[in-house]
């Protein structure tokens, strides 16, 4: 499904990734960990298309299309999305606004009927009870106010309403307490079948208890020094990345 | 160059040929105003760029496209219908102008309840000179303010609304002024005076449509004055066409713990300046004078408030939010005077522009004279452009960058129609912010497949 090929980018004219390989096919759960500043969120807006990011090098294909030449929001329509680490927040939109704009244009997208205003809010109903949501987030504006917490649990429910096929999911376990993380794993979950794809990056091992993977990839210096199972991030747990060159603080 | 007495004459002149039939001709105290405002009108002469609350707005040569005054047969022009605002039938009244005149035909008048009137300044003129006489203040007004002066003179047309002592009214009633479609440019001086005696309360919705693409000038003067205790919206949808110039001055007093209400809507228009200036004459006092402007092509909106505080423990809130596409132009001049014993003055001011191209302009001028020493006053100003961070995450959920621009643009003008505090007045006026858009995906490029 994603095939990341010898990806070389750089950001402000710093060269940040240098040389990422990485192949997630149908089904699988990969998990990228790394050091601070190492590039995960880098690669990972690669991926959903930001601007200001520059391929010097490499390609990254999804479905063997080249993805770099796709504009943002054509990714997203054709499934790609990504939970932010840092949600951004939009005074003035209300979050159902938000969420309806979103699905029906990609709805357009895929030649599907666009949902209805009744329609609409069933299924965001339904999707946010599943998550925990309270009825005023929806109501309130996208991600203005919200807790850390929050907007993480915000970021789950457009996945949800999205129904992406490739799932990039940056940090979302940071900032959430014990019972909200078991919520955003379950969500995640749901979301895992042999036709889809999920990508986690995370600091943690204990996400990588509820959303287990089946390769755990370790990024630094822009590269992906180690790939393994999912033992590997309990050995990362326990030893850190001194062994790739970098020291613990 | 040309000087001042040439480029007020040919006014003076026209203000010679119709005087015998302006409204009230008969009326001795109307005449010695109408008489007044020209000799004021001469003295102060037409605005330009060198005068300070003028700086920005430039004013294009009048006698070029050879605007003549309006006539009654102007009222008679052709029209398709009244465009809708309301979803419903929200408005209690409606008045219908076209081009200064009343249209009963296109006028929902029946409903109005006991102790409300809105009628033509040319029927008051008839039935109750004295009101008139008694409220319009043809000096204060015109005093430095060479349109105002000239309307003094040349007023031909405008609305009396009036509201009895305690008379309360929730529903809004609507006024609809329907300009151009004349074969040869033309302008007009309306008139229009607002009473609300103590204690009432009502929502005021007056709006500016071109009747089709063509120039038209107004030169409007609105006085109002909010009694003891009383409360007014008063809201403004100025969607006139690309030609049209549109001047407004709008002139009001607040008596005791009393509200103002006031939000302009401008969608459209070549120039536009509404000049408000507020006195907070009664204390406890409050006044809102916010608004929002969308402008494109080389449209020109300009906002000027001044709101005195003159007794102590007035309050004033301004915010007014703009979008500027193309070339066009913002300005936003808001002056706060607090005098001497205008003790807990509480003011607030912000003006926010966002440009979505780098050809348009804005121009901010906050002023502050503060005399009295328990004060507090706050006020800002930003111009930026969207925020492409948000863009990039509206985009990222597969919103389409055309849509995802609009939707910033409305959130962004969103917080300014906050300030409208009738619902139903603040719903229309988004709709109309909606209609704005499309026609501004200037960035729209088709929704293509991948
Ligand atoms: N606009 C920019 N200009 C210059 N450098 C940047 C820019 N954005 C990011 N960087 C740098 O790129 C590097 C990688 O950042 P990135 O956000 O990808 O790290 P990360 O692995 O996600 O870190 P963390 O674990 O802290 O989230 C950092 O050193 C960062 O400072
Ligand atoms: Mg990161």
């Amino acid at each position: 499904m994603l095939e990341i090929k010898n990806l070389h980018a750089t950001v402000g004219g710093n060269e940040i990734l240098k040389g990422i390989n990485l192949t997630i096919n149908k089904g699988e759960v990969h998990a990228i960990m790394g050091p601070n500043g190492s590039g995960k969120s880098t690669l990972s807006y690669l991926i959903a298309g930001k601007d200001g990011y520059e391929v010097t090098k490499g390609e990254i294909l999804y479905n063997g299309v080249d993805l770099t030449e796709m504009k943002p929001e054509v990714r997203a329509a054709e499934g790609v999305f990504l939970a932010f680490q840092y949600p951004i927040e939009i005074p003035g939109v209300p979050n159902t606004t938000f969420l309806k704009e979103a699905l029906n244009s990609v709805r357009r997208h895929r030649g599907e009927e666009e949902l209805d205003a009744m329609q609409f809010v069933k299924l965001i109903k339904a999707k946010a009870e599943e998550l925990g949501i309270a009825k005023d987030m929806l109501k309130r504006a996208v991600n203005v106010g919200f807790s850390g917490g929050e907007k993480k649990r915000n970021e789950i429910l457009q996945m949800a309403v999205l129904d992406p096929k490739l799932a990039v999911l940056d940090e979302t376990d940071s900032g959430l307490d014990i019972d909200a993380l078991k919520v955003v794993s379950e969500g995640v979950n749901q979301l895992r079948s042999k036709d889809r794809a999920i990508l986690v990056i995370t600091h943690y091992q204990r996400l990588l208890d509820h959303i287990v993977p089946d390769f755990v990839h370790v990024l630094a210096h822009g590269k992906i020094q180690r790939s393994g199972g999912k033992e590997l991030a309990l050995e990362l747990e326990e030893k850190g990345y001194a062994e790739y060159g970098v020291a613990a603080e | 160059m040309r000087n001042m007495v040439n480029l007020t004459q040919p006014y003076v002149d026209q203000f010679d040929a119709v005087k015998e039939r302006l409204p009230g001709a008969q009326l001795p105290w109307l005449e010695a105003r109408r008489v007044a405002g020209l000799a004021r009108f001469k003295t102060v002469g037409l605005p330009t760029v060198k005068m300070e609350n003028w700086k920005y707005t430039r004013l294009p040569n009048l006698d070029e496209p050879g605007f003549r005054l309006a006539t009654w047969d102007d009222g008679h022009v052709a029209v398709a219908g009244v465009p809708a605002f309301f979803s419903d039938q929200t408005a209690l009244v409606r008045l219908v102008y076209v081009n200064g005149i009343i249209h009963p035909e296109l006028s929902q008048l029946d409903q109005l309840p006991d102790g409300v009137s809105v009628e033509p300044i040319a029927q008051v003129l008839e039935t109750d000179p004295g009101f008139i006489e008694q409220h319009m203040g043809t000096e204060a007004v015109a005093y430095d303010q060479g349109f105002a002066a000239l309307n003094a003179a040349m007023m031909e047309s405008g609305t009396v609304f009036r509201v009895a002592t305690g008379v309360v009214i929730n529903q809004p009633i609507e006024i609809v002024y329907l300009n151009g479609g004349t074969a040869e440019p033309i302008y007009r001086h309306p008139r229009n005076l607002f009473v609300l005696e103590s204690g009432s309360q009502a929502t005021l919705v007056k709006r500016h449509a071109g009747i089709s693409a063509g120039a038209y000038f107004n030169n409007a003067v609105t006085e109002i004055v909010v009694g003891d205790g009383a409360i007014l919206r008063h809201y403004t949808i100025q969607a006139d066409c690309l030609e049209a110039l549109h001047l407004s001055s709008v002139h009001v007093r607040v008596g005791r713990d009393a509200t103002y209400e006031n939000f302009n809507l401008a969608i459209g228009g070549r120039l536009s300046r509404t000049e408000t200036r507020v006195r907070l004459e009664g204390r406890g006092s409050h006044c809102n004078l916010s608004g929002a402007y969308l402008m494109k092509a080389s449209e020109h909106c300009d906002n000027t408030t001044v709101i005195e505080h003159l007794v102590p423990d007035t309050t004033a809130r301004e915010v007014f939010k703009g979008v500027l596409n193309d070339e066009a132009r913002g300005v936003f001049q808001g002056k706060l005077i607090v005098h001497k014993d205008a003790q807990r003055t509480d003011g607030y001011q912000m003006s926010r522009a966002l440009l979505l191209s780098n050809r348009a302009e804005m121009d901010t001028k906050p002023e502050l004279e503060i005399y009295a020493d328990d004060v507090k006053c706050s006020h800002g100003s930003t111009t930026g452009q969207i925020d492409e961070t948000a863009l990039f995450y509206l985009r990222s959920r597969g919103i389409p960058e055309a849509l995802a621009r609009n939707l910033l643009i409305q959130s962004f003008i969103a917080e300014a129609l906050e300030e409208i505090s009738d619902l139903r007045v603040r719903e229309a006026m988004a709709h109309q912010v909606i209609h704005w858009l499309p026609a501004q995906c200037y960035f729209a490029e088709e929704w293509k497949q991948p």
